[in-house]
């Protein structure tokens, strides 16, 4: 949506065009609750934002780009305090910031713990004073058009009535999100399929840094449903089934207790950093420390002491989501949670201007990897990241479409026309044998969970790259019950299976390679960082056969890679 | 898994236009939602149901539907508070269907634009000058209705949208209200134009089974009964300005 506002604003004559397999506003930065990073109050600074970041990557990020996110950060926030967000204010009628995991000082932004509600909603509902926007509301892309030697659109199945289109387009910007669907037990929506990073992939674009997944501390127990690091900004601590504060025995410091006014201390304890708060609770589960009940382990998240009011007026929604979903009422009771798979660090390979490798062809948000955060993002990031890049891409975007005249319209129209036979085929009564797509991607999920989870180690990641070439071959036998063009939902889940299993190939692939342990990366037969090999960009392209791993340099300006130290 | 439920489902076949009930029986367990009941059928027993969804957190809006009767928000509520069942699941009435549990919601969309839900100023406040101020009591008057996830059941419930097809109807009158009341905005002439329109506030008989069934508690019934308060004072300074200006 960001994009799409950039874009309409640079020239009212440009047609832009915003292709959605849901309405916009179902997207899923409508579930991001905690906040959004930026610099705005007098005691921080760009530096002390640029430093979290990058210390929070373990050195992968490319410091330039996190330089220039950085800067950009808190005018972007404003542009959309001026779009109408309602964001939270201090008695003056300010903007209000909390603390967040990995920030030494407080910086995030937020909307109550509806943030990313709030901004997709303002986007969405500024987007609508725009001519010059069409939305394609429910078109699902299915394949990049490509047509002398450059992108120009899409194709797209409009899921009303199950035709297929061509979208030609000067430029086109992926802003498809993440790909957390991959595992089982995840934060992300069913949409987050990883669409736009398959597409990419497939138009012979790399996939950088795909072994880096964000499992984040707080998942709610059973569902996978996200209590925000907000709870921990405003207080809440993590303990085990002795009721002990168990961080502190993590190299996370020493904790302060709650009614210490100094508490919650930035970077430290329940303020660490994701990668290092989730392999905290698996030393913990290895060390028999854990909770055990019929929905697997987990430990206790507390905000109790927080009292009613802060809960209802900063965390209303988590309290929501734990009495509807947990049968708990924070208020009163612990709320049981475990690490659960929320973010993907890596995605399209996009440079700082946001375009990719192949021309006319940008990418921004989740779905892209510029890199800012490297080998873990800091939360409250991603939002502002998709703000700051997606105005690039918009800006970008638009000026590259404006250069260029649709061409090679015969290579677009045989691209069209191979799309529909390919989904013809599939919604052929006689295609395939008798896999269900369900079955598959359980399959997958499951696979991915054992092999690329929190800690991993060449055995597993093995079998895990092994199943998922079996996974690839037993799609071809896919079977479809529906044949009905129209919201042929079950078609689209196989596309996007499809997609999934892309995806997952490049997570696995590219895991096996990185022989060392690096933010959300830990290996168990290579502990340590090897900046000597590995300070480098995993760069996954695919082949016919297993995904081929190359790597590029890691931008490295004023900040020299050194050890990650957390607790004051 | 244990006790198995049966669920009645709403099929509609958009081809021969034809509509029927189709029982499935399954397993659940005890912490299933509707929506996973609706996956289930569509992942082991017939993939050719439609119905959608996407966050299974009650956020992002899609998954509304009537079960048993009520329009009901399919992934925050649970199969076992509808026990023993039968469950029928049918697609949100007033709106027309499109296939099985999905419903056409251009209309919607069309209405939500015409009330220009933005922040209209007569002049941009440049990003260098930084926010707007506006204090805790400020965003308090409006908060509440910013909180509207699109769902559309409150469409649903409402006998006003039912024979009224034009009525914009209580999420997005509730939505241009929430605009009207921001501190930052100065748009609300423009908006009490169609708000105040034959097919606005007015046509609102003041039910309130928009507020009973809104999952989020936005209270589209009080937004819209404020906005007649304030229609009623703009048609006032309306009135003594134009009288004002014939002396
Ligand atoms: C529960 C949760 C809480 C979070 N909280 C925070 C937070 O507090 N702070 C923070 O900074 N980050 C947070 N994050 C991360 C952040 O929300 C996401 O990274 C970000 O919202 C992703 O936005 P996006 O625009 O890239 O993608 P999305 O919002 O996922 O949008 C993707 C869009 O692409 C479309 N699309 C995808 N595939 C196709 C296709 N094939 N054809 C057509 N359209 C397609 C979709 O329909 C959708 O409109 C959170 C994430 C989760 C899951
Ligand atoms: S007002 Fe409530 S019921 Fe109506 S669409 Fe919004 S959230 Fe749904
Ligand atoms: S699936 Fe998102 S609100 Fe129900």
């Amino acid at each position: 949506m960001r994009a799409a506002i950039a874009a309409a604003e640079v020239d009212p004559d440009l047609d832009v065009a915003v292709v959605s397999k849901v309405y916009p506003m179902r997207s899923h930065t409508v579930a991001a609750e905690g906040g959004m990073a930026g610099v705005v109050k007098d005691n921080d600074s760009f530096e002390n934002h640029i430093y979290d970041t990058i210390s929070g990557s373990d050195w992968l990020a490319d410091q330039d780009a996190v330089e220039e996110f950085v800067k950009e950060a808190p005018g972007e926030l404003i542009q959309l305090e001026h779009w109408g967000c309602p964001w939270s204010r201090e008695p003056d009628g300010r903007i209000s910031v909390r603390p967040f995991g990995g920030m030494q000082i407080e910086r995030t932004w937020y909307a109550a713990d509806k943030t990313g509600f709030h901004v997709l909603h303002s986007l969405f509902q500024t987007s609508l004073k725009y001519n010059n926007i069409t939305r394609y509301d429910e078109w699902f892309a299915a394949e990049l058009l490509v047509g002398d030697g450059r992108c120009q659109g899409v194709v797209a199945i409009e899921q009303r009535t199950g035709e297929v289109h061509g979208i030609v387009g000067g430029a086109t910007i992926m802003c498809t999100g993440g790909g957390g669907q991959v595992f089982k037990f995840t934060t992300n929506a069913s949409i987050k399929t990883g669409d736009g990073m398959a597409l990419a992939y497939r138009a012979g674009v790399a996939l950088k840094d795909m072994e880096f997944v964000q499992y984040h501390p707080t998942g709610l127990l059973g569902s996978g449903i996200l209590i925000t690091e907000a709870t921990r900004g405003e207080g809440g601590v993590l303990l085990n089934k002795d009721g002990q504060r168990y961080l502190q025995d993590h190299d996370l410091g020493e904790p302060l207790d709650v009614t210490d006014p100094e508490h919650p201390q930035t970077r430290t304890m329940e303020l660490g950093p994701r990668d290092r708060l989730s392999q905290a609770f698996i030393r913990e589960e290895e060390a028999g420390n854990v909770l055990v009940g019929p929905q697997g382990s987990y430990v206790h998240l507390d905000i109790r002491h927080l009292g009613e009011e802060v809960i209802d007026t900063r965390l209303p929604f988590v309290r929501e989501l734990a009495r509807n979903y947990a049968g708990v009422d924070p208020v009163h009771e612990m709320i049981p949670v475990r690490p659960v798979v929320h973010y993907m660090m890596g995605g399209i390979d996009t440079g700082i201007d946001a375009a990719t490798s192949l021309p006319g062809l940008y990418a921004a948000g989740e779905c892209a990897c510029v890199s800012i955060n490297g080998a873990n993002r800091l939360g409250s990031n991603s939002l502002t990241e998709l703000l700051v890049f997606g105005l690039r891409a918009g800006h970008n975007a638009a000026g590259f479409a404006l250069k260029h005249e649709i061409s090679d319209k015969g290579a677009l129209e045989a691209q069209v026309v191979t799309v529909k036979k390919r989904i013809a085929s599939f919604m052929d009564k006689g295609h395939g044998g008798d896999e269900r797509i369900a079955v598959l991607k359980n399959e997958m999920a499951e696979t991915m969970e054992e092999g690329v989870g929190i800690f991993r180690q060449e055995g597993s990641m093995r079998r895990t790259c092994d199943r998922l070439g079996e996974l690839r071959a037993r799609f071809e036998n896919v079977k479809l019950d529906d044949t009905v063009l129209r919201h042929n939902t079950e078609l689209r889940a196989a596309l996007e299976l499809d997609f999934l299993l892309d995806v997952a190939q490049s997570v696995a692939f590219s895991a096996i390679a990185r022989q060392e342990s690096r933010g959300s990366h830990q290996r168990t037969d290579f502990p340590a960082r090897n900046d000597e090999r590995y300070l480098k960009h995993s760069l996954a392209y695919r082949t016919d056969g297993e995904p081929q791993i190359e790597y590029g340099d890691v931008t490295i300006t004023r900040w020299p890679p050194a050890d990650r130290v957390y607790g004051n | 898994m244990g006790s198995k439920v049966t669920f009645e489902v709403f099929r509609f076949d958009s081809e021969t236009e034809e509509s029927s009930y189709q029982d499935f029986e399954m397993e659940y367990e005890d912490e299933w939602v509707i929506l996973d009941g609706l996956n289930y059928i569509k992942g082991f027993i017939d993939g050719s149901l439609s119905h959608r969804w996407s966050c299974r957190m009650g956020v992002c809006g899609s998954c509304g539907m009537i079960v048993n009767g009520y329009p009901t928000l399919t992934c925050s509520t649970f199969i076992r508070d509808y026990l023993p069942g039968p469950i029928r699941v049918e697609p949100l009435t007033n709106f027309k269907v499109e296939r099985d549990l999905i419903v056409n919601l251009d209309d919607f969309l069309r209405k939500l634009q015409q009330i220009s839900p933005w922040i209209v100023r007569d002049e941009e406040r440049a990003i260098e000058h930084g926010e707007y101020l506006q204090t805790p009591a400020e965003l308090a008057t409006f908060k509440q209705f910013t909180l509207c996830i699109n769902c559309m059941l409150c469409y649903s419930a409402c006998p006003v949208v039912s024979h009224e097809l034009n009525f914009i109807g209580p999420a997005v009158l509730t939505l241009g209200h929430r605009y009207n009341l921001d501190s930052r905005d100065q748009g609300a002439d423009m908006r009490l134009d169609e708000m105040l329109s034959s097919d606005g506030i007015w046509s609102c008989t003041f039910v309130g089974e928009c507020s009973q069934v809104c999952p989020k508690h936005v209270d589209p019934a009080g937004a819209i009964q404020q906005s007649k308060v304030s229609g009623v004072m703009a048609y006032f300074k309306s009135f003594v300005m134009s009288s004002g200006s014939r002396e």
